[in-house]
């Protein structure tokens, strides 16, 4: 029923938990926003009034990039860095951590799943 | 951290006189140079530079983009050959080094 920006939300929960549903909403913005909608950020969905959802889509559709427009802006971003050919953009090309971490262990996030070189140790120790 | 705003961008100053020399003469040649920590002004905008890596220089074409980066993110001080590939292929590499 209460549909924000291409989100259903809970009907069962908080106002203010529900909006994090929206990819790009977390709990302090939730907060800030049911604030701003003068919405009490503990009455369920299903008991919100029609004026309401509106202030709340309102606020959310002017001042926020969430969900789609959110996540085309941050993949731009990306893409930006990656023509320019700076470090960060071949860190990101490489899919390696772009912020100066190390990578001689850990770094799994970026790198994926371990690819094991096999007996790699054994021939070490013959040579 | 980043630089604090107070003091404004880095720019190596002999390096945006010799900018705005090379903009003024008819010639453009890429400059050489070692500022890898200057930020890249609007001004550096369609100039090429060659910037030192601690081997050689890179050229490196400014476009609008760049605006804001330093000259050293675009010239890469290490090289990745990759990781020993899977036996067989070995021989092939050790020419190539």
């Amino acid at each position: 029923m209460a549909r924000i920006a291409g989100v259903d939300l809970p009907k069962q929960k908080n106002v203010g938990v529900a909006l994090t549903r929206i990819y790009g909403i977390g709990r302090s913005l939730a907060r800030s926003i049911v604030d701003q909608a003068r919405v009490k950020f503990q009455t369920k969905i299903k008991d919100l009034a029609e004026d309401e959802i509106g202030r709340l889509r309102n606020i959310i559709e002017k001042n926020h990039k969430v969900e789609g427009e959110l996540k085309s802006g941050m993949s731009q971003d990306i893409k930006r860095l990656i023509e320019i050919g700076c470090y960060r953009g071949l860190r990101h090309k490489a899919g390696l951590p772009v912020r100066g971490q190390r990578t001689r262990c850990n770094a799994r996030t970026r790198k994926g799943p371990r690819k094991t070189v096999a007996g790699k140790k054994k021939a070490d120790a013959k040579t | 951290m980043g630089r604090s705003l107070k003091k404004g961008p880095y720019v190596d100053v002999k390096l945006l006189k010799k900018t705005k020399v090379m903009k003024a003469g008819a010639q453009r040649r890429p400059i050489k140079t070692w500022a890898r920590r200057a930020t890249v002004v609007p001004e550096m905008v369609g100039m090429t530079f060659a910037v030192h890596n601690g081997n050689k220089f890179i050229n490196v074409y400014v476009s609008e983009n760049m605006v804001g980066h330093r000259l050293g993110e675009f010239s890469p001080t290490r090289t990745f050959r990759g990781h020993r590939e899977p036996r067989g292929a070995e021989e092939t590499k050790v020419q190539a080094a």
